[in-house]
């Protein structure tokens, strides 16, 4: 029984696991406090609210499996909030054209970042962090102010609501989806997805193995970029603005996401579906915030912090059950081998 | 020619030289840069007086992220402590228009400080007892932090009319100085004797070069962690204060904004390795001096300080670069491949 | 005879300040297994990483079934046929067993990684080696033994020429290693080309054709292993003539334990590492934990420095319980200790020869208690005097001195300290000659005339044989067998690894 219990704690799916039975808890929960909970438009509204950090999430979800990290991801959604805001209001080119290229640079921008990490070997976060308070600087220096995207076909793309039974989700809702859905199967199924979980294993047993850990470590931080950007499309559809505060603190919520889902802080462990998980507990807290009324806003952060925290916790406690389990295993191993011999 | 190269190479280098690079840079296209006057009453008077006055609490919380850089970990929560701690010592002497405290200042400026301290050991507790990466740990804090100071400010900006608040930031009647450059200097004194006194600055040096030699050798790792990241947190505490006394008030939002940056980057600056190791206090306080000095001056040439972080952004790369080994080898090896193609020609040259 | 299978000719390679590798040939046949002997700096692991082109090579010719090659990467040299098992196993521990052994290389099914095709794949493929586990799970479920297995699998699987095995024992039991040296046979039979790497003489001696020795980036040659004295062989590794050899054999007197007992181990064990060692450990008295890797020698150290937890059993220090829970806990005992992994463990890299000798006294101390610069200066130098150590001066950073003279400087840490227990993990690895019979000769005499408690660990044999007054034996982490006087030898040593049963 108790081994079972060992067994169970040191899955890679544990923490998957506790994340939704602590979301299915937490929506019962609401039901039965808030009869608005029942309607099924709050739960589409959990994707709805939350397709800009389900995007960002998949992104920083490939850069912490290989023990990475980027910090830049809510500075590059603001930007290209702003760069597409600007173009929008100041040029007349097409919405599509206009979105292509905030995504190039939202790319561009992820590509010379994990250029410089891996090329000259340099700490993650600290060029990340750089790249973040560069974007912020970037944003801040296209206007001060909020420019708001009055572009119709932009404006219609926002409004379009597509109807899933009785309730509705948005077009940034599909792309979320369809995001999510593409990285499954890259992670699970190609051998690019697989040499990340392999460099997030052992870096140098990957390069031994002959695996082109320079060019996916690269690929992982582009990914990181392109993410933040389709996420910082999903936000202006969204906010239908571009303003330098966008975003701000999403660094953390997409790594709170991701952890809370099971991936792990060091790398090798973790896998998709966990994170949207991750996102819907977040949009459950909000949810609740949101229908109690009187608490502030600000909760939002010290809540997700807080169970940022507990989550990391739990994995270093998984760790350590796992860690035991395996010498107890080759102990047990080591007695049987005796009493057969 | 040995002096120079012994000064190239010696860890201060980087930063004089920056230093020396912005002063020139003002004293060409600033008039009256070098100009100190004196007041009546004594107090001093000048830009160069005024850099130092704006950058004592960037030094302050630079002395902190040196010793935490050096144990190869890393605060980026000091901006949101810096707004904590301004929003303690606000709320708690309190907003009364008759300029009268609610508390006395000194319990004020303690719980202000308290606080910073009881936040750095939070980010000690997860970064040395739960083993959590130093960036994530304090990630948490640093966007948890600042709600948490709007809590407390009630989303507010809280003015402080109480008069003698001022003067941690302004001069006290008869002093020559501003009181937050003596409380400055009196930190950086406390940190070089508190070095030269105990044995701290070996271990600290020690866990960051390697932990696991350090815990062999029986220092006790954990403990360093949780005192290099708990003084942090007293720094941050500090600056609070001094930040918040600036503007006699506490902005829950922009309190020690991207003060996290300039600190990281006031340490790269001075010499300290971003991988920790070898720490040099002295490069750190000239580093916090030489960006105070970049963004006033930025500041004189219209740029906003929303806008300043690209500029340092930019810094803080070109520094790492410098810093990494990596690209050291790489550029040698293209000077080398270059000096190689270089003989041949000479010699198809010759041949010719 | 017939072409050989792989020609290495003329084989340079430099690095900053050291010729690591200067003309050096190596030739290997198809269906041979050939052994690469020399002391540690040799050039083995260099001359090995040329081949699988981890280092560019400065000169020289490869040619691979006569044919020139000229691999840059591990993957290049995986393409024309080398593979490369090393002695940490390199492989993913999150990954699974299936895809340990075919990432890279996945099958693929409608542009996808077939997963089915996989797991069936290496299923076949273990149970050829006659492993037959759930591949699905991930390698962190299985013992070391079993990981090396599944490395070679990959190694095999890849279409390999030649397979390189380095140090592929080391942690392995005598069960294990012969199941590997039955798949390394069927191997040969493949008409593989087989390069063995190990510093287990026995097993270069039992399963090897022939051995090229390598000694400071030279060749001294070529051998068959039919026709090479072990001794002969020892005698041309280290470079000195057969006589000095037995010269060494014959060192100073050991030392005499005295009565009093400094700690004594009661059936102790430590959950998953330790299962039961008992011991009494005199002062004065050299005692030496022989075992494999992996035997727990290393571990029952660790245990008696504060390193791992006692679990069960008692560990006492003259007489009193021990209760050690952290190196501060030993240190306060009088206990000093050497770790195995000196770069790992051992020396402080950035910190000067001053600071890295001074630190354990100052940590003892407390970081209240500074010990004044004057002081400092004083002990290092005494230190560097007495031990001998080459330094430019005590500023030196340590990191920029050779393996030897940083292992003395981490004895000269300890002897700061004042210890009456020093152990000493593998103290004489990698370093060379000269510095190795010093370190012997000193804890030899440290038991001698200060009565300090001495361990010695070390995978040579013969060197403990020489210096310690009693050998503790160890196996799967038990102590197997207690040796004193006369029976230390050895022969002894080794048919008490092997076991009574044998």
């Amino acid at each position: 029984m108790n081994k079972n219990l060992a067994n169970i704690i040191a899955s890679k799916y544990f923490s998957f696991f506790v994340t939704v039975i602590l979301f299915v808890a937490l929506y019962g929960i609401g039901i039965a406090m808030y009869n608005g909970f029942m309607k099924p438009q709050v739960f589409f509204n959990l994707f709805v609210d939350n397709a800009a950090l389900l995007i960002v999430t998949v992104g920083i979800t490939f850069c912490l499996l290989i023990g990475g990290i980027d910090l830049s991801v809510g500075a590059v959604l603001a930007l290209v909030c702003m760069v597409l805001a600007w173009l929008l209001t100041n040029t007349g080119i097409p919405v599509f054209l206009a979105v292509l290229i905030v995504l190039i640079m939202g790319t561009v921008f992820g590509a010379v970042q994990g250029y410089i990490i891996t090329k000259f070997d340099l700490q993650p976060f600290i060029i990340t962090l750089a790249g973040m308070f560069f974007c912020r600087g970037l944003t801040a220096v296209i206007s001060q102010e909020t420019i708001t995207i009055t572009n119709p076909t932009f404006v219609a793309l926002a409004d379009t609501r597509i109807p899933v039974g009785s309730g509705f989700i948005s077009v940034g809702v599909v792309i979320a989806l369809l995001t999510i859905l593409v990285a499954a199967i890259v992670l699970g199924f190609t051998k690019f997805g697989r040499t990340i979980y392999a460099i997030g294993g052992n870096e140098s047993s990957a390069a031994l193995m002959g695996l082109p850990v320079f060019r996916t470590k690269v690929c992982v931080y582009t990914i990181s970029g392109f993410c933040s950007s389709l996420g910082g499309i999903a936000y202006a559809l969204m906010m239908l603005t571009g303003y330098n505060l966008h975003g701000l603190g999403m660094e953390m919520d997409a790594i709170a996401s991701s952890v809370i889902g099971g991936t792990l802080l060091t790398g090798g462990v973790g896998f998709i579906p966990g994170a949207l998980f991750g996102v819907l507990i977040q949009g459950v807290i909000l949810t609740f915030i949101n229908f109690q009324g009187t608490l502030s806003a600000w909760w939002t952060k010290i809540v997700i912090g807080g169970l940022l925290c507990v989550f990391i916790i739990m994995q270093a406690f998984i760790t350590e059950q796992k860690s035991k389990l395996t010498a107890k295993s080759s102990m047990d191993e080591a007695n049987s081998g005796k009493s057969d011999s | 020619m040995e002096k120079w190269k012994s000064f190239t190479s010696s860890s201060l280098f980087l930063p004089v030289v920056a230093l020396a690079v912005l002063v020139i840079f003002n004293a060409i296209f600033v008039d009256g840069f070098f100009s100190i006057q004196i007041t009546e009453d004594g107090r001093l008077f000048g830009r160069i007086i005024d850099i130092l006055n704006r950058s004592s609490s960037l030094i302050i919380l630079s002395l902190g992220m040196t010793l935490v850089i050096a144990t190869s970990g890393i605060d980026i929560s000091v901006g949101a402590v810096v707004a904590i701690s301004a929003a303690v010592v606000c709320t708690l002497i309190g907003g009364r228009g008759d300029g009268v405290a609610e508390t006395p200042m000194f319990l004020a400026i303690l719980a202000a400080v308290g606080i910073g301290v009881l936040c750095g050991l939070w980010n000690g507790l997860l970064v040395a007892k739960f083993k959590i990466q130093a960036v994530v740990a304090t990630l948490i804090l640093m966007t948890a932090g600042r709600g948490i100071a709007q809590l407390m400010t009630e989303g507010q900006i809280i003015t402080v009319y109480y008069k003698p608040f001022a003067y941690i930031s302004g001069v006290i009647p008869g002093m020559p100085l501003p009181t937050n450059i003596f409380i400055a200097l009196a930190m950086v004194l406390l940190v070089v004797i508190v070095m030269k006194k105990t044995s701290i600055g070996l271990f600290v040096q020690s866990v960051g070069i390697n932990a696991t030699a350090a815990k062999h050798v029986g220092i006790n790792v954990t403990m360093v962690l949780f005192l290099v990241y708990a003084f942090s947190g007293f720094c941050a505490g500090v600056s609070g204060l001094i930040e918040s006394s600036f503007i006699r008030a506490a902005d829950a939002n922009n309190a020690g904004l991207n003060m996290e940056m300039d600190a990281i980057l006031a340490v790269a600056l001075g010499g300290t390795l971003l991988s920790g190791g070898k720490f040099y206090l002295g490069g750190s306080v000239i580093g916090a001096i030489t960006i105070q000095t970049l963004t006033t001056t930025m500041y004189a040439m219209g740029i906003s300080a929303d806008q300043l972080p690209v500029v340092k952004a930019i810094a803080v790369i070109i520094i790492c670069l410098i810093q990494s080994n990596k690209a050291r080898e790489l550029f040698e090896k293209w000077k080398g491949n270059r000096n190689d193609s270089a003989s041949v020609t000479t010699k198809v040259k010759a041949v010719e | 005879m017939a072409q050989a299978l792989l020609e290495m000719r003329n084989i340079d390679k430099v690095f900053p300040g050291v010729k690591a590798l200067s003309n050096v040939d190596f030739t290997l046949h198809a269906g041979e297994i050939h052994s690469l002997m020399g002391e540690n700096g040799a050039g083995k692991s260099t001359l090995v990483k040329v081949l699988t082109g981890v280092y560019p090579r400065d000169g020289g010719t490869v040619r691979l079934n006569g044919e020139e090659i000229n691999p840059r990467t591990p993957k290049e040299a995986q393409e024309c046929g080398i593979s490369t098992v090393y002695q940490e196993v390199n492989l993913c521990t999150n990954l699974t067993v299936a895809e340990n052994i075919f990432i890279g290389r996945e099958p693929k099914k409608y542009g996808l990684i077939d997963w089915k095709e996989i797991n069936r794949r290496s299923k076949e493929l273990l149970k050829k080696l006659s492993v037959d586990i759930d591949v699905t799970k991930s390698l962190d479920h299985y013992p070391v033994a079993i990981q090396q297995m599944v490395a070679i699998a990959r190694a095999v699987d890849v279409d390999a020429k030649i397979l390189i095995l380095d140090e592929p024992t080391s942690s392995l039991d005598e069960g294990e290693t012969a199941r590997l040296f039955k798949i390394v046979r069927q191997l040969q039979q493949r008409g593989m080309g087989i390069i063995f790497i190990s510093h287990f003489l026995e097993q270069i001696y039992e399963i090897c054709d022939h051995i090229t020795i390598l000694r400071n980036g030279e060749l001294v040659g070529a051998y068959e292993v039919a026709k090479l004295p072990r001794l002969e062989l020892i005698a041309k590794m280290v470079g000195k003539d057969l006589n000095d050899v037995k010269d060494m054999d014959k060192m100073a007197e050991k030392s005499v334990p005295h009565e009093e007992v400094f700690i004594e181990a009661d059936h102790v064990a430590s959950f998953g590492q330790i299962a039961d060692v008992a011991l009494q450990l005199h002062r004065g008295e050299v005692m030496g934990f022989a075992g494999l890797l992996g035997s727990g020698r290393t571990e029952t150290a660790e245990m008696m420095f504060g390193l791992k937890p006692v679990t069960g059993g008692s560990m006492k220090i003259k007489g009193k319980e021990a209760g050690l829970r952290h190196p501060m806990d030993a240190m306060k005992a009088k206990i000093a200790f050497c770790p195995e992994d000196r770069k790992l463990a051992g020396i402080i890299g950035d910190l000067t020869v001053r600071e890295n000798i001074i630190l354990a006294l100052q940590a003892l101390d407390g970081m209240f208690r500074h010990i004044p610069y004057d002081k400092q200066v004083e002990l290092a130098d005494k230190f560097i005097d007495r031990l001998k150590i080459k330094v430019s001066d005590r500023e030196q950073l340590i990191k920029n001195l050779s393996g030897g003279n940083q292992q003395k400087v981490i004895i000269a840490r300890w002897l700061a300290a004042n210890p009456e227990l020093l152990i000493l993990d593998e103290p004489t690895r990698g370093i060379d000659v000269g510095t190795k019979t010093e370190i012997q000769k000193m804890a030899v005499e440290l038991a001698k005339s200060q009565g300090m408690a001495v361990v010695f660990i070390s995978s040579e044999m013969d060197e403990m044989v020489r210096t310690c007054s009693k050998l503790i034996v160890m196996r799967d982490r038990k102590k197997v067998a207690e040796l004193t006087g006369n029976d230390i030898s050895s022969e002894g040593v080794m048919r008490a690894i092997a076991g009574g049963d044998n």
